[in-house]
């Protein structure tokens, strides 16, 4: 018996922690980090409404959330490793090929 | 407060602190073993909620798997160590926002739940049960993402390859 409200704080937590990852590191990898942190922020609130609504749909949709963070990370570091190879820094407030 | 709410509260301290320290260590290594100390909390906390296969999905693939890509990542980029190389300067204005989605989040939550009313009655999550929806209600998004499992790997690998190889 666990109150919903105490999971949905724990994910609130997390998934601000992962924000404010996202938004201070400058290592393109320390961000993907904070995104995963962000995921599983939500694969918590799905599993957790799942079991208060008595239905495995939350479970199972948190299973495709974890293999698309597999899928987005492997995809991620290929770019990471390519953006290395090519100017030889991660920092992404470096790489601005793309700014007007 | 059950025992079993008081196991949650111990889990997800721990989880709520290594997440912390992902963001703020000043060495990335150690960034990636404070993920790790948060995932196996998650994983917990999925065992708390009797969502027991995917508690072990969740250690196999990210403990197993994502944690090891990134040691791997961080091992190929020659990540250096300290704050300012690894912050930016904005750090400030990212608290601000971090801060301001929390408490945006904690009022609404507690807002929307009536906090004795909502409770969760673990249902039984067994891989049986699991395999059963997966295979009857979601057949299709389950080819759909077995198809992009297949897209992403065929994409990582063509990325990472050297230009000068035909």
């Amino acid at each position: 018996m666990i109150r919903l409200p105490l999971v949905l704080f724990l994910s609130a937590a997390l998934f601000s922690t992962g924000v404010y990852g996202v938004l201070a590191r400058r290592n393109a990898v320390l961000v993907l980090m904070s995104i995963e942190l962000m995921l599983n922020a939500v694969n918590i609130n799905l599993v957790a409404f799942g079991a208060a609504l008595h239905d495995l749909t939350g479970q199972v949709f948190a299973l495709f959330v974890i293999t698309v963070a597999a899928a987005e990370v492997g995809i991620g570091l290929a770019i990471v490793i390519l953006i290395y190879r090519n100017r030889a820094t991660i920092n992404v407030d470096e790489v601005n090929l793309l700014k007007w | 407060m059950t025992g079993a709410e008081i196991a949650f509260v111990v889990i997800g301290v721990a989880a709520v602190v290594g997440a912390f320290r992902v963001v703020t260590a000043r060495n990335v290594v150690r960034a990636a073993l404070y993920l790790v100390v948060t995932l196996s909390a998650v994983a917990g906390v999925y065992l708390l909620l009797a969502a027991e296969f995917v508690a072990w999905v969740q250690i196999l693939i990210y403990v197993g798997a994502i944690v090891i890509l990134f040691l791997f990542g961080l091992m190929l980029t020659k990540a250096p160590i300290g704050r300012e190389a690894l912050d930016n300067q904005r750090r400030g204005v990212a608290f601000l926002v971090a801060l301001s989605v929390l408490g945006g989040l904690i009022y609404l939550i507690q807002g929307a739940f009536d906090w004795d009313a909502a409770r969760i009655d673990p249902v039984e999550g067994s891989v049986a049960a699991v395999g059963s929806s997966i295979f009857s209600r979601f057949v299709l998004p389950f080819e759909v993402i077995s198809f992009l499992l297949l897209a992403a790997l065929i994409g990582a690998i063509v990325l990472s390859r050297k230009e000068d190889r035909p």
